[in-house]
């Protein structure tokens, strides 16, 4: 049963002569980490952005529940690039926003941040100023902030894209740990190959002009992460690199026909 | 985690150090120095009668005359007394204008409808010398006490409202975006993530106003005032009396240093992420 619903959106900004996504389809359900992949200009910011309700689709129809998608909400928790954090307050006070804008009382709203920054290693960081985190640590208290709220599913906007190699490494670990642990539906955008194949249970890999999918894969090696085996040799499993190559040859075969 | 550790070549410290040292102390030593020769050329110039005390009074006439003044007082009134006079008029011109042009500035920032009232209104009498409309404001507000404060207001007004609204037009889109993800309605936008992230230029707006305002107030004491320091200078200058002259002159430039100080200690308290990459 699918909790995310899109039905043959399409979407174009005002004034741009063709859309940046032409009849996109797709179900998010409880148990899938459904990952977005495409070059620049594949529109899967703009798919992102729809999902989360910042912008409205010209057609078709978003839905969650059953409910029609109508702007943003606590219900669709977005972890961003470019952290978004708020420098003003600390660690914790970050963690707890959404639970604050929702009128939850200091003492249990804390408790909760606390909860989710273990969760995400950081526990102890608390009082921590954002100007002092690492580009790692702003993403996890991110991801931690987005939990808090304990949105229905969680929207992942490039969220290692700034991230150095290592730590990106790292992250995509914790990610798969947290889906775990939180079971939480993911949907995550990415332009990394790599990242896409190993964390996805599902893929859908975006063509530009317009915005389309051009395939969809049921995959498995994150799941084999969380069952215990290492991340390493996921990604030199001779499988993994077929398939990290079948996704790459589409990628490139798209290219070409592309004007 | 360390066992990939690169070598790491060690240098001599002391063969790097010593050049930041030296620079982080010559600064404020220039400064000084600039500031004591200064003090020793009034002091030689007039200790050997090159110039008249009734031109420059001697250093230890200012200081002596400045005692007299904190004690018994020149037109009626003590030194403290003309200082309050004038920091009084600027705390409730600067007060309310704190307490309107922040909220118009908001409204001028978020709102294209306060943008198209406020802005042009803004505009026109900003580039105005505020000593230019003092005489109407005499006509209307009379000669007291109000027409300097509402001067003074006007003066400063106009800094914080424009700072403001380019405040709240500069926020990071992904902040608010962010909030709005969280569940944040339009009012708690403006409370936790709009205000807060104009703070740093509704700050910047104070401390460009509070310049503007005290520099007017001087001059509106020096036109048309009974008390105030600017008013202490301009008596004193009629009368010839040289070093009361110097003296307020010396008076208002430290508080205005003062003023300066005191709003960047602030910046530094209340904005500490300001300037930092976050």
């Amino acid at each position: 049963m699918a909790l995310l619903q899109l039905e043959r959106i399409s979407a174009q900004y005002p004034g741009a002569p063709a859309p940046v996504l032409a009849d996109i389809s797709l179900d998010l359900g409880p148990q899938q980490l459904l990952v977005a992949l495409g070059p620049s200009g594949s529109g899967k910011t703009s798919l992102l952005n729809l999902i989360a309700g910042f912008v409205a689709p010209s057609a078709g129809r978003i839905s969650l529940d059953g409910v029609p998608v109508k702007g943003p909400s606590a219900e669709r928790g977005v972890v961003f690039q470019d952290d978004a954090l708020l420098p003003w307050q600390d660690v914790l006070a970050n963690v707890g926003f959404g639970l604050e804008l929702a009128g939850v009382p200091k003492t249990q709203r804390e408790a909760r941040a606390r909860e989710m920054l273990a969760l995400v290693d950081l526990a102890g960081f608390d009082h921590r100023r954002i100007w002092q985190l690492s580009g790692g640590q702003k993403q996890r208290v991110g991801l931690a902030r987005a939990l808090a709220a304990d949105p229905r599913v969680l929207l992942m906007d490039e969220p290692f894209g700034a991230l150095d190699a290592f730590t990106r490494e790292q992250m995509q670990e914790l990610l798969l740990q947290v889906w775990r642990r939180t079971a939480k539906p993911v949907f995550l955008i990415t332009h990394d190959i790599e990242e896409a194949v190993f964390l996805a249970t599902d893929l859908i890999l975006l063509a530009p002009n317009p915005g389309q999918i051009v395939e969809r894969l049921r995959l498995d090696f994150g799941q084999r992460y969380a069952a215990g085996e290492s991340a390493r040799a996921i990604k030199s499993d001779p499988r993994f690199i077929e398939t990290r190559e079948h996704v790459l040859g589409k990628v490139f075969s798209q290219r070409q026909v592309s004007p | 985690m360390s066992s990939y550790e690169l070598p790491v070549t060690t240098t001599e410290p002391a063969a790097q150090t010593p050049i930041p040292v030296r620079r982080s102390l010559s600064t404020r030593w220039i400064s000084l120095l600039t500031l004591t020769t200064l003090l020793i050329a009034w002091w030689a110039v007039t200790a050997t009668g090159v110039i008249e005390p009734l031109f420059l009074p001697p250093p230890a006439a200012v200081l002596q005359k400045g005692w007299l003044l904190a004690t018994s007082g020149y037109m009626d009134s003590t030194l403290w007394q003309h200082l309050a006079a004038s920091l009084s008029r600027i705390g409730l011109g600067l007060g309310f204008a704190v307490l309107t042009a922040v909220p118009v500035g908001i409204a001028i920032g978020a709102n294209r409808i306060a943008r198209g009232i406020f802005d042009p209104l803004i505009e026109f009498y900003r580039p105005i010398p505020p000593l230019a409309y003092l005489p109407l404001i005499v006509i209307w507000c009379g000669i007291g006490e109000l027409s300097k404060v509402l001067l003074i207001y006007l003066a400063i007004f106009a800094p914080i409202a424009i700072a403001t609204a380019t405040g709240v037009r500069t926020v990071d889109p992904a902040k608010l975006r962010a909030a709005q993800s969280l569940g944040a309605t339009r009012a708690q936008l403006i409370r936790h993530v709009i205000l807060p992230s104009a703070l740093p230029d509704i700050l910047t707006g104070v401390r460009i106003g509070l310049g503007v305002g005290w520099s007017t107030l001087v001059a509106a004491e020096l036109i048309a005032a009974t008390s105030g320091l600017g008013f202490m200078v301009q008596s004193a200058a009629q009368f010839l009396v040289t070093d009361v002259v110097v003296l307020g002159i010396l008076v208002i430039a430290l508080i205005a240093f003062a003023l300066e100080m005191g709003l960047r200690a602030l910046q530094r308290k209340l904005v500490p992420w300001h300037g930092q990459a976050h």
